[in-house]
């Protein structure tokens, strides 16, 4: 009986872990995304936080900067995808495509220096008293910082999109890019802030990987989790509250397949491996299935290139 | 008394165009001053241009006698200038009120603001729903949103911008109502059309723009339709009178019982609609946007086949669910209403635009594109209707509105079909390609084809067409002939009179 | 300040010149930054780009290297043409080895004649073919996005490589080693030249460009790709079945895909290995985009990104660079070309503020 709750607490407390970068990158996405910004280069983003945030996690020994370094990185990368696909109008998806390879290939040159370096630990935000109490204390109280914060970050996003006028402002600029301008908006602006943080959110949820999570650094460290993201953004039909279901049904996925082989069960481990890419595919198949739905929920502006001269 | 806004000399160029040159035009308060011109005359960029959206290059915009020198929709709306733009700025996904509330500034944007629109609403007879959705309104509600967002702003100037080309007859007067009652508040309005009747009757002063110049001013209530016209084109416009069809053919096209959900989300449902087209006829198919025109054009056309076989014949044959290649070999030939991106592709040469519809047979062999066959092709169709284009290898996207139209409607006739479905095929084209499009169209006709016309100007079915019919809400009154009807009949059946509303015709989103 | 304009016409000779500018652009960056690692630009760039193509053996590893990105890049080059954005081709790419490779195993020594050789390749092609055919079928049935899905397909693919290596395909005198067996001769590619590992692969992948070159530019299909992918509206318009397309670009593209990987297995690597590709389905997205998604243009971006690998791995041994760097190198080429193709259409103009 005993066995059966520790373990119940370990896969609750494994499948936030697990699911929390994805929910950093995806929430910055979909920031991105209700303003009509398609950036398909999240994994490349993860990457450089992820490298970044660790040489100076590394360096300076505190964590915290490792988590601005992260966010500030990721910034610098969406830039990038900035300047081409809103200043110089380049085709979204190509773009995407290449800050994807760019920062994959910019995160292993910079990063190889790295591999396999030890890292502090960053302290737990509730004291361990409150950790100690039977079952509630681990599932509520146990986790670290990050997790805390992803979730307060979806509630913070959910009500500004919901409740501001800024965030009315940028579901405006995402639905109808002409009329927004008309009215005088800055399309662009507004569309260059939401780029921006989307990097730096994807940055943080590279960042977690590398200095919570593993926590080391290794090449590819993010393993597709960035294209998972841009998954969950279309599972949840562009609501926050749904992203942070989705990326715990996802790392809830990762996880009972380690569990599963932890079980001793005679699975090849390359087979379990593919789980989170064939649940990945399995969701996006069972949503996008309802056209009609999926139409009145995307942006209708997305990934359409704006000039105030068209 | 000064003039409460000013032009002096405004002046803008595009790359390889002078959209305004030395415009000079003064509105006082109170009055309702129409600015009048061809498509592409330079209406819309100087509205823009005291909108503060587009920036002069030369010239100065006075407001009450002073100098703006700097100009943004913010500044402009600042002011007090409004403006209801022709394709209107709203939201489809956002409600009336949060659509309003981003055409206001944030901190007169509160929390009472559904209470102020509905005040206003009932002050001025416009009524609208604070809450609704705006894609489950029809289009005269809509321009209704986008008068009550400028009329919060308490404005000094409001522009209308072609306001009456959605709107049915009736709809209209109530418009001009609305309008003269700002007037008699002080309020002074920029009318822009290019609806000469409802400028005679509306304006107190018109300002008539040609190739970007001003080259007239004139109390419209002095002239006539025929010397508005005039001054407009520049020359005495072109005389097209009705004429009657000779004879009845057999029948081409025989829809029965229609009925289909829409596929797109926000789209109209299609009820039991019923009708016929004989060969030798023009059907005009009259209503306001949005009442499922778009939803029967693609059911007609194949672009969605999926309407049951029986329900489409098109001589004598079922194909309510082929594609639209097989229908085209029965005989029929669309114009459908986007010209760039439908009825053309942008960035594809007018040589393979033209094999964009044409038959296949003829214009490619064993698989490969006759490159000269479609040059050939391409050719005589610029030949034929006077396409004004750099030559075959000019991209669709380089022409200008009336030309592509003129190419496009071209190659539909080119094949000489049983059948011609044109939506709205002269809209946003001069004077000029209007008239060459519908004297084609009659030729058809006169041919022994038969043509089945989308038009939202009431003026031009009652010039084309033999029988009328007119959509509401998804379902399609009976074609009746024209000596039967009146504009004023058809604007009544427009805005729903006589239609069975006995279920909702519009498509409810999950 | 500076402004986008729209031109009149787009610009024909910046059409032309755009990717040049982009390799231009790339050298300057790359000179900068051994500039920065301490090394001498002129020698890495003689390393990189001067060596692997002095001598006829460098010139055939080239070919080497250029013939699964050709075969790749043209593949995905018609599906991009038609907006269909498999991303996914690395995975086709090893499920064709995966095939290629199972069925090369089935060949012992003593067969003869072609079969041994042109079987694994025709097996290869069906693999990338059918693995291509999952995003296809998802895309069409059930509307879920291709580049997600082939994406997923491509890390499927290579866990599914790794499986096969340590379980079902796995060599039991390997030591531990998860590898296949070595193919025997007769299940090996043919070599073009004797003494280089050049195979009949890059003739194949010749072949194919000009095919491509045929399908893009002379026949009324590859017309109804580009137009399905300029204006789908128009397409539809037109009466031309996007389904269709989306089937062909996966087919042709994952196809193509799972011949290249055949050819690698069967060629100059002659097993199946843990690792079969640095990458080539995705660098092929970048051949595709920089030979201006014409496959004329591809096989010349195939041959400078060929380079990148050869002249990586010499700059690797004779610089100490790290080869990470050939990453880089691809995404900004990429990120050059994009920008550069914008003024194509678009001219830079000063402006006062406005």
């Amino acid at each position: 009986m005993g066995d059966e709750l520790d373990t119940a607490i370990a896969v609750i407390t494994a499948t936030l872990r697990a699911g929390t970068p994805l929910v950093f990158a995806a929430m910055g996405e979909l920031v991105a995304e209700r303003a009509g910004v398609l950036n398909l280069g999240i994994e490349g983003m993860m990457l450089v936080g992820a490298v970044v945030g660790f040489m100076v996690a590394a360096t300076t020994g505190i964590t915290p900067f490792g988590f601005v370094a992260a966010a500030l990185a990721g910034m610098a990368a969406a830039a990038i995808f900035g300047v081409l696909a809103l200043n110089l109008m380049t085709n979204q998806v190509a773009t995407g495509l290449a800050l994807a390879i760019f920062g994959g290939g910019l995160a292993a040159f910079i990063g190889q220096s790295w591999v396999g370096i030890p890292l502090p630990g960053m302290e737990l935000p509730f004291p361990e008293p409150l950790r100690q109490i039977p079952f509630v204390g681990p599932v509520l109280f146990g986790h670290d910082w990050l997790v805390y914060l992803s979730i307060l970050l979806v509630a913070g996003v959910a009500w500004f999109l919901r409740r501001t006028r800024a965030g009315l402002t940028l579901r405006a600029v995402g639905e109808n890019q002409e009329s927004a301008h008309a009215l005088g908006y800055s399309v662009l602006k507004i569309r260059w802030l939401a780029t921006l943080f989307g990097g730096a959110m994807a940055g943080i949820g590279g960042g977690y990987l590398s200095l919570i999570y593993t926590p080391q650094w290794a090449e590819d460290m993010t393993a597709g989790r960035g294209w998972i993201a841009l998954a969950l953004v279309v599972f949840a039909t562009w609501r926050p509250w749904r992203v942070l279901l989705g990326a715990y049904i996802f790392g809830g996925v990762t996880i009972i397949g380690l569990q599963i082989q932890a079980a001793g069960a005679s699975l090849d481990s390359n087979l379990i491996a593919m789980t989170p890419y064939l649940a990945t595919v399995v969701v996006l198949v069972l949503i996008s299935r309802d056209v009609t739905r999926i139409r009145l929920h995307t942006p209708a502006s997305l990934a359409r290139p704006f000039h105030p001269e068209a | 008394m000064a003039a409460l806004l000013e032009l002096a000399g405004i002046t803008k160029r595009y790359p390889g165009v002078v959209a305004n040159h030395d415009v000079s035009l003064e509105v006082a308060e109170g009055e309702i001053q129409a600015l009048l011109g061809e498509n592409g005359a330079g209406k819309s960029t100087l509205m823009k241009i005291v909108y503060g959206l587009v920036r002069q290059d030369e010239g100065e915009i006075r407001w009450k006698g002073q100098a703006v020198t700097e100009n943004s929709p913010v500044l402009a709306r600042h002011r007090g200038i409004g403006m209801v733009f022709q394709h209107f700025t709203l939201f489809e996904t956002l409600t009336v009120a949060e659509n309003v509330a981003l055409g206001l500034d944030p901190q007169a944007a509160g929390p009472d603001l559904p209470a102020r629109i509905r005040d206003l609403a009932t002050r001025y007879g416009l009524a609208v729903d604070p809450m609704a959705p705006v894609w489950s309104l029809s289009v005269g509600e809509r321009q209704r949103v986008e008068i009550v967002r400028c009329l919060l702003q308490s404005p000094r100037l409001l522009i209308m911008d072609e306001p009456t080309s959605v709107l049915t007859p009736q709809e209209a007067d109530g418009l001009f109502a609305t309008l003269r009652r700002l007037a008699s508040e002080g309020c002074a309005v920029l009318y822009i059309s290019h609806k000469l009747e409802e400028i005679r009757s509306l304006c107190h002063a018109a300002t008539v723009l040609r190739g970007g110049k001003v080259v007239a001013r004139c109390d419209p209530t002095r002239e006539t339709a025929r010397s508005l016209a005039a001054l407009m084109i520049g020359k005495a416009p072109p005389e097209l009178a009705h004429r009657p069809s000779r004879s009845d053919g057999p029948v081409v096209l025989k829809v029965r019982d229609l009925s289909l959900r829409p596929s797109d989300p926000h789209g109209t449902n299609l009820r039991r609609i019923g009708f016929e087209i004989h060969a030798g006829e023009i059907v005009g198919v009259a209503g306001v946007a949005g009442n499922g025109q778009r939803e029967l054009l693609r059911a007609l056309s194949g672009e969605d086949p999926r309407a049951p076989q029986a329900a489409i014949e098109l001589a004598g044959q079922p194909v309510g669910d082929l594609n639209p290649r097989r229908r085209r070999d029965l005989g029929l030939s669309f114009v459908p209403e986007e010209r760039l991106g439908r009825g053309a592709a942008p960035k594809l040469s007018l040589a393979l635009n033209a094999l964009l519809t044409g038959n296949r047979h003829k214009l490619t062999r064993a698989g490969l594109i006759d490159a000269k066959a479609i040059d050939r092709r391409a050719a005589e169709i610029i030949r034929h209707f006077g396409v004004r284009a750099a030559g075959t290898h000019a991209e669709a996207a380089s022409l200008s509105g009336g030309n592509l139209q003129k190419f496009i409607v071209g190659r539909e006739l080119y094949e000489d079909p049983k059948l011609l479905i044109a939506a709205h095929p002269t809209w946003g084209v001069d004077v000029g390609a209007a008239t060459m499009i519908r004297e084609e169209m009659l030729a058809l006709r006169d041919r022994g084809g038969a043509v089945l016309l989308f038009s939202e100007e009431l003026e031009e079915l009652f010039l084309l067409a033999d029988r009328i019919a007119v959509m509401f809400h998804g379902m399609l009154s009976p074609p009746t002939p024209i000596r039967e009807l009146t504009p004023e009949s058809v604007g009544l059946l427009m805005g729903g009179a006589g239609f069975d509303e006995g279920d909702a015709g519009r498509a409810q989103a999950h | 300040m500076l402004r986008l304009t729209r031109r009149a016409d787009p610009s024909r000779t910046l059409e032309i010149a755009a990717p040049l500018l982009a390799v231009a652009l790339t050298l300057v960056v790359a000179a900068l930054l051994f500039l920065a690692l301490g090394k001498n630009p002129l020698d890495a760039f003689r390393a990189m780009f001067w060596r692997p193509v002095q001598d006829l053996y460098g010139l055939t590893e080239l070919g080497v290297k250029v013939t699964p990105l050709i075969l790749c890049a043209v593949g995905l080059a018609i599906g991009f043409r038609a907006a269909v954005w498999n991303i996914g081709a690395e995975g086709q790419l090893i499920v064709g080895a995966v095939a290629a490779g199972a069925t090369a195993l089935q060949f012992g020594e003593e067969a003869s004649g072609p079969l041994p050789w042109v079987l694994p390749l025709v097996m290869g092609t069906l693999g990338g073919m059918a693995w291509g055919a999952i995003p296809a079928f998802l895309k069409t049935r059930f509307n879920a996005n291709e580049i997600l899905v082939s994406l997923m397909l491509a890390y499927v693919g290579g866990l599914t490589l790794q499986y096969m290596v340590h379980g079902p395909l796995k060599d039991p005198m390997s030591f531990g080693f998860p590898q296949s067996a070595s193919f025997t001769e007769p299940a090996r590619l043919p070599v073009l030249l004797e003494t280089t590992r050049l195979h009949v692969g890059f003739a194949l992948a010749l072949i194919a460009a000009v095919l491509a070159w045929v399908f893009v530019t002379r026949s009324y299909q590859g017309f109804v790709f580009r137009l399905s992918g300029e204006a789908i509206e128009a397409a539809a318009y037109a009466g031309f079945s996007r389904t269709k397309v989306v089937w062909g670009s996966f087919l042709i593209s994952g196809g193509l895909a799972g011949l290249a990987g055949a050819a690698e297995v069967a060629g100059p690597i002659g097993q199946l290995q843990p690792s079969i590709s640095p990458g080539y389905g995705f660098a092929a997205i970048i051949v595709a985009f920089l030979g201006r998604l014409h496959p004329i243009g591809i096989v010349a971006a195939a041959l400078l990104m060929g380079l990148f690998y050869v002249g990586g791995e010499i700059a690797q041994m004779e610089l100490q660079l790290p080869i990470a760097i050939t990453g880089v190198f691809q995404g900004l080429l990429l990120f050059f070309l994009l920008g550069a193709d914008s003024f194509v259409r678009w001219r830079l103009v000063v402006a006062e503020k406005r």
